[in-house]
């Protein structure tokens, strides 16, 4: 059974939406394959505007990934605006592909990559778009199997009614595990139906399939224990974890869009894990142990992705890149490599300290000094023992003074506020270091033309950290807090006036709490939410904060529960988290513990320079950090000039 | 600096490229291709391209103009089968000559556009078409910059033609296409074809029942019999039909 485009429909209607190119596909590094001649077909989605989700490195290496299979078929899905949507429910096109605009209905996994749960409500209106059941129960055998990732699924019991499954973790052969799956099954004529396929993919241990696990409930309200409920699936699904990035050097054929995107540049991630042990941090957490990519392969990929894109600038991410063990040859290796081609380096990185200068100063050799960002998260010394940011004031005013020095003229820091324990006085410690930076930042540049910008984030406790037992701050508090902050920094005209200041209202984050640690009966907000014509959550002209609290009073007193029990109420240690039966290495008495080290404010050592703390990661996961440094070099890149001309 | 002048097409899905998405295309081709292209001067270069006035996003076009300047001698046609594979199919580049003698601008005063109506009786077309015709002013709207304009749609149209139903390729399953070939002056405010398409709706009601699908054919220099002649047949050394 062949399927045809849905293009000759669409396009009468791209004319009278905003931006139609984001809906058309053409990139460099796409494929389009034979429907026919491939057997296991998928479609990928990043639930957000293709502006945003097109640089999702995740779906990209996926994407490649699944591609490369011969019999695979892989196509990619975005969240549809709603001028588009309107359009698309009268005239019933559906969710459709880019790639070859293929219905999203006929494929047979549609995998839903979960960067943030503000993403949730787009999952909904993809799936009605789609015309595939809201509610996994009501699928048949003629649906695809919808399958969350990213790093929202290590807690997917919000969307649990909604999705099949869900992977916690690395996608990399994850993917390949589940097309190998669902290749024999097919080929078996697809015995037992949705469920035995699903039950096939529960029974290896680490894909998680809600509706084989029951839910039960304290009178409190509280959970009282999640089990299987049937003998087969496994007690506690375990987190994937991709060893080796040596050995998976994606992506090699970026995407190239023609819609400008938020990131336009070949990203390579140059370690993934962080074992800095920041408590707020999920990704840190989850993606433990650290493995970092060789300064070889880096030096490959880049090399074959610029050429292969013509992108011009070139990001080296990962949780914090400072730290790869050859982060310096990496830096003067790529700059010396790129000299004279225009080609912009750039290192996301938070570290706090002088090395990051000395790397900004290589990246930036070819004269753009325009910023630089730091991270110091908290305010004052206390609380970033609280969250485990070891960074001094001190040392932080001297980096910052050494930037100025070295003719940087804006500097970034970015904060949290409603952090665990959090007081004024701790915000307020932002507009002293910010005075501070400008004040001794004036001194070393010798010119008052110097700028700071201070950007502030709201704080959400995340499930697999230590602050998972924490209480949110009420958004009233975090405002007040804000306002207070704001006033602080402009009390001295003369250096208020350098400083700048961001920052997101409390209202959003609070939503994002509820949905982070929510448990199945959020589900029903969510869906009413949707229903109430919420879309694209991430988005502060998209959000309403009021939709959120009415679906929340008209959802959950069913339950003797309501949003204030989800977020700012702190969690006991006994209590069942809803998503402790999924496995993400992290000894979940060693997590309690770094939360009371936390109220302590005790700090923890780094495990890569330091013995091993204990997090369980590497023992209960069977595997180990993967450092070097491998002593290599990268050798100066010879010229080619001559036009590349196809044969 | 050599400096070489391309024509190129965008085509099918790929016409709902802006001209902003294009330029950005436009100059990562040069780096996958490796075009020795020039860069200006100062603390941020940029690469030397300049283009002739680009066709309104979402319709196709045979015929857009750019310019560029290179830093080595390099040959036209194989700097034209680089470009061309390093683009997306769909944008492609179809001739790229050495820069003569004047300004490619100068050499474009006219666009010669097709503007195809599914759905659309042929004859109902052609009735509006005279009707537009034998109008001395057609006065439309269009919202610009400056807020909502009135201006004349007629005075700037050399020629308009609804193709007649013999002419026409059968339309797929009986469903009728009307076809109309329109040659425009560019003026100021320039009138595209959807302001004549506003004019045929002011003049006799004309309203397409789904949205009308156009493109550019060629735009240059207008003779005196209203043919519109490849601004880059000069650099050839080329004297077209009815050229100057």
């Amino acid at each position: 059974m062949s399927v045809s485009s849905v293009f000759p429909q669409l396009e009468q209607l791209l004319p009278r939406v905003s931006k139609p190119i984001q809906y058309v596909g053409g990139e460099l590094g796409a494929v389009v394959k034979d429907w026919d001649d491939t057997v296991v077909r998928w479609a990928l989605m990043y639930p957000d505007a293709y502006e945003v989700g097109l640089p999702n490195q995740g779906v990209q290496i996926l994407y490649e990934v699944l591609n490369e299979q011969p019999d695979v078929l892989a196509e990619r899905s975005y969240a549809i605006w709603p001028d588009l949507e309107a359009l698309m429910k009268e005239h019933g096109v559906p969710q459709f592909t880019v790639d070859a605009h293929r219905p999203v209905k006929a494929f047979d996994v549609f995998g839903i990559s979960f960067a943030t749960e503000l993403g949730y409500t787009n999952l909904l209106s993809a799936l009605d778009l789609a015309q595939i059941p809201l509610n996994s129960a009501d699928r048949t055998v003629e649906h695809p199997i919808v399958l969350a990732g990213g790093h929202a699924s290590f807690n997917p019991e919000p969307i649990a009614d909604f999705i099949d499954a869900a992977v916690l973790g690395d996608g990399e052969e994850a993917v390949l595990e589940i097309t190998g799956i669902i290749r024999d099954w097919k080929a078996e004529g697809c015995p037992g139906g949705r469920d035995e396929l699903l039950l096939r993919l529960a029974r290896t241990e680490s894909i998680y399939v809600p509706r084989f696990y029951d839910v039960d409930y304290l009178d409190d309200g509280r959970i009282q224990r999640v089990v299987p409920n049937r003998p087969d699936v496994p007690f506690r699904v375990a987190k994937r974890t991709t060893m080796d990035l040596d050995a998976w050097p994606y992506p090699k054929k970026p995407l190239v869009p023609l819609a400008e995107t938020v990131h336009e540049r070949y990203a390579v991630e140059i370690f993934r894990g962080c074992t800095r042990g920041c408590r707020f941090c999920q990704a840190g957490m989850i993606t433990r142990p650290v493995r970092e990519r060789s300064i070889t392969t880096v030096g490959q990929m880049v090399r074959e992705g610029l050429e292969f894109s013509g992108f011009n600038e070139v990001g080296l991410l990962s949780l914090s890149s400072a730290d790869h063990s050859e982060i310096g040859d990496m830096c003067s290796g790529l700059a010396q490599q790129y000299a004279d081609e225009n080609v912009s380096l750039s290192l996301p990185s938070t570290r706090v300290d002088a090395f990051n200068i000395d790397l900004a100063q290589e990246l930036s050799r070819n004269g753009r000094r325009t910023g630089l960002t730091f991270a110091p998260e908290g305010g004052s010394e206390r609380i970033r023992k609280v969250i485990n940011k070891m960074v001094t004031e001190e040392d932080l005013i001297r980096t910052v003074v050494t930037a100025y020095g070295n003719g940087w003229r804006q500097v970034k820091l970015y904060f949290m506020c409603g952090l665990p324990t959090e007081t004024d006085e701790d915000v307020l410690e932002i507009a002293h270091m910010a005075h501070e930076v400008i004040r001794a930042g004036r001194e070393a540049a010798g010119t008052k033309d110097i700028r700071c910008t201070v950007s502030i984030g709201g704080f959400v406790p995340k499930p697999h950290t230590p602050f998972q037992w924490a209480p949110m701050e009420r958004p009233e508090v975090i405002d007040a807090r804000l306002k207070m902050l704001k006033n602080e920094i402009n009390s001295d005209r003369s250096l208020g006036r350098a400083i700048g200041f961001r920052y997101h209202d409390g209202e959003p984050s609070l939503i994002e709490g509820l949905l982070s640690r929510g448990d199945r009966r959020i589900g029903q907000v969510i869906r009413r939410v949707w229903e109430k014509g919420g879309r694209f959550d991430g988005w502060s002209e998209h959000f309403s904060y009021s939709r959120w609290v009415e679906a929340c009073d008209e959802v959950l007193p069913q339950f003797g529960v309501d949003l204030d029990w989800f977020t700012v109420r702190e969690r006991e240690e006994q209590e069942v988290l809803p998503w402790d039966h999924l496995d993400s290495g992290l000894d979940k008495d060693w997590l309690w513990q770094d939360w009371q080290d936390s109220v302590g404010e005790f700090e923890q050592d780094d495990c890569r320079w330091t013995p091993c703390f204990d997090c369980g990661v590497c023992p209960s996961m069977d595997t180990e950090i993967q450092i070097g440094p491998t002593g290599k070099k990268l050798l100066p890149l010879t010229p080619v000039n001559n036009l590349r001309v196809p044969a | 600096m050599q400096r070489i002048r391309l024509r190129y097409a965008k085509r099918g899905p790929l016409r709902f490229t802006s001209h902003r998405d294009f330029a950005r295309a436009f100059e990562r081709a040069l780096r996958r291709a490796r075009v020795p292209i020039a860069f200006s001067q100062g603390f941020t270069p940029h690469p030397k391209i300049s283009y002739a006035s680009a066709a309104p996003t979402g319709v196709g076009s045979e015929a857009e103009y750019l310019e560029i300047g290179l830093q080595a001698v390099t040959d036209p046609d194989q700097l034209r089968l680089a470009l061309d594979a390093a683009l997306s199919p769909g944008l492609d580049i179809l001739d790229a000559v050495v820069a003569g003698e004047g300004s490619l601008a100068d050499r474009i005063d006219a666009s010669y556009w097709r503007i195809e109506l599914p759905d659309v009786e042929p004859a109902l077309a052609s009735k509006a078409v005279t009707a537009f015709l034998d109008s001395p002013e057609v006065l439309v709207e269009r919202m610009t910059k400056q807020g909502r304009r009135s201006f004349d749609a007629r005075g700037a149209v050399v020629r308009c033609t609804a193709v007649g139903e013999a002419d026409l390729p059968s339309g797929a399953m009986g469903v009728p296409c009307a076809i109309i070939d329109l040659v425009v002056r560019q003026v100021q405010p320039a009138v595209r074809p959807d302001d004549v398409l506003s004019g045929l709706r002011v003049v006799a009601g004309l309203e397409p029942p789904v949205p009308p699908r156009v493109t550019r054919l060629a735009q240059g220099t207008l003779t005196a019999q209203g043919e519109i002649v490849d601004p880059l047949d000069t650099d050839r050394g080329d004297v077209g039909i009815g050229g100057r």
